[in-house]
């Protein structure tokens, strides 16, 4: 097959097939050379990015939300087309009618959508409250089916945040299939696809399978209609660079105007988009100035994305986040790296638009990349704080070299796999249960195998290992059939049409799992094992305290006879995890990731061995507790990088905070020690972290003057946040976080 | 063989090349009136280690060092413990990490002989540039340290002069001069470095009840450093 905009492209398998991956491999252009060649801003972005920046000082001032239409559900055509400047918007579209506006989504659950307007002060519409009377939301149909135990759970808060309310997100679509195909030619695959099936037998998952792919062809035609409303045909293959971005950006567009996932993420799109620059320039159809300005008139619309949320949500993942992650980097199978010239634009709208959370910018580290962009992403995280880094030779192994990652950390083929996400269990908490035998006393609810309370003076670490055992098979049971009731209803009552039209029809599922709170109990453990823990009990005799005594090896201070604990629990906590069949034959995995969650999970856990205090915050992810580490910054990076990601292919998130003085005395100094401590880390085989590279004063100062740092942008836990956007509760915690500093 | 350990740095970024793993050793000879670490000072103070532990503590993070990084024996003073600094260095060389020495280079002996002998760095810390000062503010004569200067020039380690510079006591245009001068008239000098004075170890003094003789004095601002480093 051929096209005229795909002139002087190298033909490969791509042309015949969707294949995305093998036009990327057949046209694009390694890059090893330095930042010199980058633009800044034109003065036609400064003009458009001062109304950006003036709509979210007003969002701020109106608590966080500019505005909600309440009388539209949103959807791909339910919105009139708009702009956030008609006249000098280079790539258009937004989610409403209005920058910044939010749109309803029932489709999730209604009472949650109700909550959310009530929270600022709106009211959701009459006529979406009657229609959604005669509709199952996901909502409805999970609490039909979830048992009296899997409630328990959720009250309990042994499990939290599972997506039973919201949309599940964590999907990436291949919106690069858009910009090259056209939508015409993706709807004849998918139809094609569909007369395959019908010659097999119609099982319940053929007959699924197949009304998903009407829905698939139903709203690629929706998302064809949308372009139209902006007056674009995106039928056929985009013919150059802003065609390109726009397409892409429709076909995203689509998928949140479609969807409120937890984490709508981007996908790996800026090496595709530097094989049209790379053409463009060659032309003189563009300078590298028009480049840099169509990626970041594209980022400035991703920027601008929203999704309404409601005040409990937000204590789970603070910040207002949309996860619009885009993997950037990473090396090719062939050796080549997959750096270009883009990889550097993308990462250059730090600049060119300012720091910002948004889209989440992560950098596919491996050893072998290029120095010049290694030292690029160092001076990135230096200046902005902006960016986080991922093992793409972790990775790569088991997901190929055009996977993306979803949400913080979690990796998936674009295109070819899918997730079905699962927030995740509360550990530490899971611990108390089990020596209570099956009590929370902080919920006061019995809940699993009932059982007694451990005895004795103090804890006896194999008798605990042995009762602990006993809970964690018993919830992960509980936890594999909790998911598949959810994603049964998901894919039921709010398929994903737009993202999977631009996957696979035969996809691979992954469901993602996940611990918090792993360093509270890897310690806890070593308390038992190493010092003496007695338990104190209330008057029930059940065990309310613990008095500590002696000294125990800590997470976080490369110290194997408690970094191994940690491990081992991953280990553990997988090998259950599979004994119980996924919905759709999934893939089971793990992460150990906590968003902002991990200062509500510690609010809803008891006190433990470790001494950490009842309602006091875990450490976000993977990290060490705060405050813990005694031999410095890279003593706990190693012992984070001991935690297997065989074991948690779904991630393993590292926060790391350093000041600018211990990482070295000169600008040029502190740029290649921070090459060095990732390059170190990653060959140690660690998955993921977060660089911070700023001062608690800082932070501080921010803290009481909020009005006086909007911009400040700081690293948690697998994303990056403005500052100013968290709860109080939350800067609190980021600030009593352990800084590396030079002592 | 064994010594004392006051604690381990496993990210050091400002004592010495690239990212290097530092142990403090206990014990000092010295009783500097602008002194950081008093913490350090006492001589039995401090965890004991092998030379073995400390180097398989440092491989493990042979991997962040780089082509620049490696291991800084610090202090205290490294020299009252040559011996064992030997070792440790003996044994990382066989692993193929950089060494490098934190010293003041204050005490000359066989046993520091040997210590050179296994190292790829010097860190000197030359105090003052006159006599008197030393006499007044160290405890000791500039002598011993320029006559350490020459052992490394002989033996051909690089040095990097380093020297804490501290409001009304050594902020003068002259002093660098001089810092300058010591590093034209020996070879193995390739660089100097200027430290700001910090008060921020007034806590650690006020934890031992002991004063902090230059607890008075100020910090250097940046555009005093700055104007000294533009000597240089």
């Amino acid at each position: 097959m051929e096209h005229k905009n795909w002139n002087g492209f190298k033909f490969g398998v791509w042309q015949n097939e969707i294949n995305v991956r093998d036009f990327i491999q057949q046209n694009y252009e390694e890059y090893i050379g330095d930042d010199s060649f980058l633009c800044g801003a034109t003065s036609r972005t400064k003009e458009v990015m001062e109304k950006v920046q003036a709509l979210f000082r007003e969002e701020r001032k109106k608590g966080g939300v500019l505005d909600i239409d309440t009388e539209t559900v949103t959807s791909l055509l339910n919105y009139a087309p708009a702009y956030v400047d008609k006249d000098k918007d280079i790539i258009v579209g937004l989610q409403t009618d209005a920058p910044l506006k939010r749109g309803v989504n029932p489709f999730g659950g209604i009472r949650m959508a109700r909550q959310a307007c009530a929270a600022y002060g709106y009211k959701l519409g009459d006529v979406i409250e009657k229609e959604f009377q005669y509709r199952t939301t996901h909502n409805d149909g999970v609490f039909r089916a979830y048992t009296d135990e899997m409630r328990l759970a959720r009250k309990s808060h042994v499990i939290t945040g599972l997506p039973d309310a919201y949309g599940r997100g964590r999907i990436i679509g291949d919106y690069r299939r858009v910009a090259l195909y056209g939508v015409d030619r993706l709807i004849e695959e998918k139809k094609k696809d569909k007369r395959n099936l019908d010659k097999g037998d119609f099982t319940d998952e053929q007959i699924k399978l197949t009304e998903e792919l009407h829905r698939q062809i139903l709203y690629l035609g929706y998302l064809k209609e949308m372009a139209q409303m902006y007056g674009i045909d995106i039928s056929e293959p985009a013919a150059d660079t802003k065609q390109a971005v726009q397409w892409t950006y429709f076909a995203y567009l689509a998928s949140i105007k479609e969807q409120n996932g937890a984490a709508m993420s981007l996908g790996r799109v800026s090496t595709f988009f530097d094989i049209y620059a790379q053409r463009d320039l060659e032309s003189g159809k563009y300078t590298e100035e028009e480049i840099q300005e169509i990626f970041d008139d594209f980022v400035i619309k991703l920027r601008l994305a929203r999704h309404l949320r409601t005040p409990e949500y937000n204590e789970l993942f603070g910040g207002d986040p949309m996860w619009i992650t885009e993997a950037v980097g990473g090396m090719g199978e062939d050796g080549r790296t997959l750096v270009t010239k883009s990889s550097f634009r993308i990462l250059n709208t730090l600049y060119t638009l300012g720091p910002s959370p948004e889209p989440n910018l992560t950098v596919l580290w491996s050893t072998k990349l290029p120095n010049e962009f290694k030292k690029f992403c160092a001076k990135v995280s230096k200046d902005t704080d902006a960016i986080q880094y991922e093992n793409d030779d972790v990775m790569r192994p088991y997901h190929g070299d055009d996977y993306a990652i979803a949400c913080c950390v979690s990796a998936m083929t674009i295109g070819k796999q899918m997730q079905f996400f699962g927030a995740r269990c509360n550990l530490a908490k899971l611990l108390l249960i089990a020596i209570n035998g099956g009590y929370d006393t902080t919920s006061d609810i019995h809940i699993g195998p009932q059982m007694s309370v451990l005895k004795g003076k103090t804890l006896d670490f194999d008798t605990v290992m042995e009762r602990y055992k006993i809970y964690i098979s018993w919830l992960c049971h509980l936890y594999v059939n909790t998911m598949n009731v959810i994603h049964f209803m998901h894919d039921k009552y709010a398929y994903e049409k737009t993202q999977m039209a631009l996957h696979d029809t035969m996809v691979e599922r992954l469901m993602a799992f996940g611990i918090a709170g792993l360093s509270v109990v890897a310690d806890s453990l070593s308390a038992i094992k190493f010092a003496n823990v007695s338990p104190i009990r209330d008057d029930n005799d059940y065990i309310t305290g613990f008095k500590t005594e002696g000294d125990f090896p800590k997470f976080g201070n490369d110290d194997d006879r408690v970094d191994l604990i940690a491990k081992d629990m991953t280990h553990l906590f997988i090998t259950e995890l599979r004994k119980t069949p996924a919905y759709r034959n999934a893939v089971h995995t793990l992460s150990v990731l906590t968003i902002t969650s991990n200062v509500m999970y510690g609010k809803n856990t008891g006190a433990t061995p470790d001494g950490r205090k009842e309602a006091e915050p875990f450490a976000p992810g993977a990290n060490p507790m705060h405050n813990r580490e005694e031999n410095g910054a890279l003593a706990s990076l190693n012992s984070v990088a001991k935690l297997s990601y065989d074991d948690c292919r779904d991630g393993i998130s590292n926060t790391f905070s350093i000041t600018p003085e211990a990482l070295g005395n000169t600008d040029e100094e502190r740029i290649n020690n921070l090459v060095t401590i990732l390059d170190g880390y990653f060959a140690k085989k660690a998955h993921h972290i977060n660089v911070n590279v700023l001062n608690r004063e800082t932070l501080m100062k921010a803290y009481e003057n909020p009005e006086e740092y909007p911009n400040l942008t700081i690293r948690v836990s697998g994303y990056a946040v403005n500052f100013s956007k968290l709860s109080r509760e939350h800067q609190r915690e980021v600030i009593s976080r352990t800084f590396h500093e030079v002592i | 063989m064994k010594g004392l350990v006051h604690s381990i740095q496993s990210l050091g970024t400002v004592d010495g090349p690239g990212v290097r793993f530092v142990v403090f050793l206990s014990g000092c000879n010295l009783r500097c009136k602008c002194c950081h670490n008093p913490d350090t000072w006492d001589i039995k103070g401090g965890k004991e280690y092998t030379a073995e532990e400390i180097v398989d503590k440092a491989k493990r993070f042979k991997e962040y060092f780089g082509n620049e990084g490696g291991i800084t024996l610090s202090g205290g003073e490294p020299l009252l413990q040559s011996d064992f600094a030997r070792e440790i260095f003996t044994l990382c060389k066989k692993e193929g990490i950089n060494t490098c020495l934190d010293t003041s280079g204050s005490i000359i002996n066989d046993k520091t002989d040997a210590l050179l002998n296994v190292t790829d760095r010097i860190l000197l810390d030359v105090k003052y540039t006159n006599d008197e000062q030393y006499n007044e503010n160290v405890g000791c004569s500039i002598n011993t340290v320029l006559e350490f200067l020459k052992l490394a020039d002989k033996k051909k380690i690089p040095v990097t002069l380093r020297q804490v510079i501290i409001p009304d006591v050594n902020n003068n245009e002259e002093n660098i001069l001089k810092l300058k001068k010591i590093k034209e008239e020996h070879k193995c000098v390739d660089k100097i470095e200027l430290l700001p004075f910090k008060k921020i170890c007034q806590i650690k003094y006020d934890n031992l009840k002991l004063e902090f003789p230059f607890g008075d004095k100020k910090e250097p601002t940046k555009e005093q450093m700055e104007k000294l480093k533009s000597l240089l």
